[in-house]
C-alpha cells in the first residue's frame, strides 16, 4: 500500500476541466515533481491534496485513510507557498513556532524544535528578524523551516523557487534536495521548470491540460519520452520528417540523404523522428548521416549551440566545448547520431 | 559660469542671470497653493486664536485688548470641564463602537462575492453621499419620545411600558454619531484588508489553526494598523462634530463645538467662543499627532 494514493482525481471549474482523472501513487520518503506548463493543473492538484480546493470527483488516501474527508487544518501537511506566505507581524522564530503552538507543544520543546529547524535551513542568526527585513531566499528558507518543524507526513512545495534569481535558485535546489534526503519527508513539488524537476525528483509527473502525459524517473522521461509533448517539454529536441523504407528486408528510416535502421513502425509511411541536440555529432561521411550547412553558432561556456540548415529543416546541435576546433558558420557539415538515440513515431501521432 | 550650488535662472529680456538659491525653488513652486492654504485656513485660525484674548461685555461689545480672562475661565470653571469631558467621552464611545462594529463589517465585506459585495458596499458607504443633517434628522425621526419609530415598535411589541429617552441624551448622540462615522472606519480597515496576502490565511490553516484562530492570530494583527488609523480619523471627526450633537443633543446637551456655536451666536461672547474653539483644535491636533506617532513607531518594523 503506497503512502499517498491519488485515484482519478478530477477538478472542474464550470465547463473547464482543470485536472482530469489524475492517478498517482507516492511511496514514503519519495520526492515527486508535478511538472508542466502554466494551466496544466499541477497547482490545482496540490491545492486538492492540501484541502484548499474541493475535488469534483476522485479519491485520495494517505496511509490508507481518506484524505479528502479531513479538513485542511487537520491534514498534517507542510506547505511552502509560492509567495512564502510568512506572517508579517511575527519574527522568523515566531513564524516557525506557529505550527507547534497550534499543536499545543510545551514552550521548552517548542523553543528547541524551532532552533533545530532554523539550524537545518541555516538561519539561526535570523531568528528575531521580521520577514520584511529578509531577502527572498531567506524568507523561503523560513517558510521551509515552518513547514518542516511540524514533522509533516507530506511536504508540499508550490513553485517555491520561481521568485528567486538564477544563481540562488540553483543553490536552493541543491539545499532543498539535501534537506529532503536528511529529513526523509515525502515531498511533492510543483514546478514549470523542467531542469528543476529533473534535478530534484525521484520521479516526475509530466502534466498537460489537466492530464498526465508520463510518470517516470527523470532519466527515463528524458531519454524515452512517452509523447511528443514530453519530448518537447523536457530539454530540447529536434523533430525531423522521415519516410519508412526497406533495405535488404530490414526497415530503415530515410531522413534527408541518410538512412538509419529502425524497428518496424505501425501507422504508415510518414514518420516523425525526434533526436536530442546533444546526441548529434559532426562527422565527415557515413551512411547514417545527413548533410547541412551551419547557419548559427553560439558559444555558451561549456558547450557550443549550433543551428544547422538541412533538407529536413533547422537542426539544433549541442557540442561539448572540448577544446577542439568547432565548425564555423557557413561551413558544410554532416550530422550523425546513433539509431538508439532517436525516437521514431508515425507521423499521425 | 558656476554650476555648483546655485540654480541659475536666465531672464531673456534683461540678458542678466539672476541667481535663485536652489533651496528656495520648491518654496516658490508651491507658493500659490501655500498662499491659498495660509489665507483660507491658517489666517482665520490665527484670527480666532487672537480673538480669544479679547474681552466682551454686553455694554461695550468686543474690546480688542489682550487678556487671559477667557482662558482662565475655560480652564478653571467646572462647566467647561464638564463640556470637554463630555466631548471626550462621546468621542471615545463612538470610536470604540466604530472599531468593534466597523472592523468585522469590513472583513465580511471583503469576503463577499459579486453582486453582494457591490450592493453592501453601497449600503455601507451610501450614507456618505447624503448630507449629515439629513442623516441626523433621520435618527431624530427614529429617536422620538412616543412618535419615534423605535419607541413605537418596542411599545407595540410590549417590550417596554414607557418610551425610552434617546433625544437630548448622550446615548442618542453616541448612536447617531457612530452611524454617521462608521463608513470612515470601514474604509480604513478595508484598505488594510486589501493588502493582505490570501495565501497567509491558507498557510495558517495548513499549520493547524481553526478559522477563529486564523482571524485572531493572523488577520487581526495585520489589520490593526488600519483599525488604529481609522480610530484616529473617527475620533477627530467625532470630537469636532457639529450637526449631529446639535440636532440630537439640542440645547440641553452641549459638546465643545455646539458650545462654541452657542457663545458665538446666542450669547454673542465671541472671545469666549473663540477660546473654546481654539482649545478644541489644539487638543485634537495634539492627540492625533501623538497617536499617529505611536502607531507608526509600533508597527514600523513590521509593515511598510
Amino acid at each position: 500500500m503506497s503512502f499517498l494514493v491519488l485515484d482519478r482525481l478530477t477538478k472542474k471549474f464550470g465547463d473547464h476541466t482543470a485536472v482530469d482523472g489524475l492517478s498517482l501513487a507516492v511511496e514514503q520518503g519519495e520526492f515527486v515533481s508535478l511538472l508542466g506548463p502554466s494551466g496544466c493543473g499541477k497547482t490545482t492538484t496540490l491545492q486538492m491534496i492540501a484541502g484548499f480546493v474541493d475535488a469534483t470527483s476522485g479519491a485520495a488516501t494517505l496511509e490508507g485513510r481518506d484524505l479528502l474527508a479531513i479538513r485542511p487544518s487537520a491534514r498534517g501537511l507542510g506547505i511552502v507557498f509560492q509567495s512564502y506566505a510568512l506572517f508579517p507581524h511575527l519574527t522568523a522564530a515566531q513564524n516557525v513556532a506557529f505550527g507547534l503552538e497550534m499543536r499545543n507543544v510545551p514552550a521548552a520543546e517548542r523553543a528547541s524544535r524551532v532552533a533545530e529547524a532554523l539550524k537545518l535551513v541555516g538561519l539561526t542568526q535570523f531568528a528575531e528578524r521580521y520577514p520584511r527585513k529578509m531577502s527572498g531566499g531567506q524568507q523561503q528558507r523560513v517558510a521551509l523551516a515552518r513547514a518542516l518543524v511540524i514533522r509533516p507526513r507530506i511536504l508540499l512545495l508550490d513553485e517555491p523557487l520561481s521568485n528567486l534569481d538564477a544563481k540562488l535558485r540553483e543553490e536552493m535546489q541543491i539545499e532543498l534536495r539535501q534537506i529532503q534526503r536528511r529529513v526523509g519527508t515525502t515531498t511533492i513539488l510543483v514546478t514549470h521548470d523542467q531542469a528543476e524537476a529533473m534535478a530534484l525528483s525521484d520521479r516526475i509527473v509530466v502534466m498537460n491540460a489537466g492530464r498526465v502525459e508520463q510518470i517516470a524517473r527523470p532519466h527515463e522521461a528524458y531519454e524515452q519520452p512517452a509523447s511528443a509533448f514530453v519530448a518537447n517539454f523536457l530539454g530540447k529536441t529536434n523533430v525531423l520528417a522521415a519516410r519508412a523504407g526497406s533495405d535488404n528486408g530490414s526497415t530503415v528510416a530515410l531522413i534527408g540523404d541518410g538512412r538509419w535502421p529502425v524497428e518496424k513502425i505501425a501507422g504508415g509511411h510518414e514518420l516523425r523522428v525526434s533526436v536530442r541536440p546533444e546526441k548529434i555529432s559532426f562527422i565527415d561521411a557515413a551512411a547514417c548521416s545527413i548533410g547541412g550547412r551551419v547557419a548559427t553558432r553560439i558559444f555558451q561556456g561549456n558547450h557550443w549551440l549550433y543551428q544547422v540548415e538541412t533538407p529536413c529543416g533547422l537542426v539544433t546541435v549541442i557540442r561539448q566545448n572540448s577544446g577542439e576546433a568547432a565548425p564555423a558558420e557557413g561551413e558544410a557539415v554532416r550530422l550523425t547520431w546513433r539509431a538508439e538515440d532517436m525516437a521514431v513515431r508515425a507521423a499521425a501521432n | 559660469m558656476s554650476f555648483a550650488a546655485d540654480a541659475t535662472v536666465a531672464t531673456p529680456a534683461a540678458g542678466v542671470h539672476r541667481r535663485i538659491p536652489a533651496g528656495l525653488v520648491p518654496w516658490l513652486l508651491s507658493a500659490p497653493a501655500l498662499l491659498l492654504f495660509v489665507v483660507i485656513v491658517l489666517v482665520p485660525i490665527a484670527m480666532t486664536a487672537l480673538l480669544s484674548f479679547h474681552l466682551f461685555s454686553t455694554s461695550t461689545g468686543i474690546r480688542p485688548v489682550f487678556s487671559l480672562a477667557n482662558w482662565i475661565e475655560v480652564f478653571t470653571d467646572g462647566y467647561f470641564h464638564e463640556m470637554f469631558l463630555r466631548t471626550l467621552r462621546i468621542s471615545l464611545w463612538v470610536t470604540a463602537i466604530c472599531a468593534v462594529l466597523g472592523a468585522p463589517e469590513a472583513y465580511i465585506l471583503s469576503r463577499m462575492r459579486a453582486p453582494w459585495k457591490g450592493i453592501f458596499m453601497l449600503v455601507i458607504l451610501g450614507p456618505l453621499l447624503i448630507s449629515v443633517v439629513a442623516r441626523t434628522l433621520g435618527w431624530a425621526l427614529l429617536f422620538g419620545g412616543e412618535t419615534g419609530l423605535i419607541n413605537k415598535t418596542l411599545l407595540q411589541l410590549g417590550v417596554i411600558a414607557t418610551p425610552l429617552q434617546f433625544m437630548f441624551t448622550e446615548t442618542g448622540v453616541v448612536v447617531a454619531l457612530a452611524h454617521v462615522l462608521m463608513p470612515f472606519m470601514v474604509l480604513s480597515v478595508w484598505a488594510a484588508l486589501q493588502r493582505l496576502d490570501p495565501q497567509i490565511e491558507n498557510a495558517a490553516m495548513s499549520l493547524g489553526a481553526t478559522h477563529a484562530t486564523v482571524l485572531r492570530r493572523v488577520v487581526l494583527p495585520q489589520v490593526l494598523p488600519g483599525v488604529l488609523s481609522g480610530a484616529i480619523i473617527v475620533f477627530a471627526l467625532a470630537a469636532s462634530a457639529f450637526a449631529t450633537p446639535a440636532i440630537i443633543g439640542g440645547r440641553r446637551l452641549k459638546v465643545a463645538s455646539t458650545l462654541a456655536y452657542d457663545e458665538f451666536l446666542n450669547t454673542l461672547n465671541w472671545p469666549l467662543g473663540a477660546a473654546v474653539a481654539t482649545l478644541l483644535l489644539v487638543a485634537l491636533v495634539a492627540i492625533i499627532v501623538l497617536s499617529n506617532r505611536l502607531v507608526e513607531r509600533r508597527f514600523a518594523q513590521v509593515f511598510e
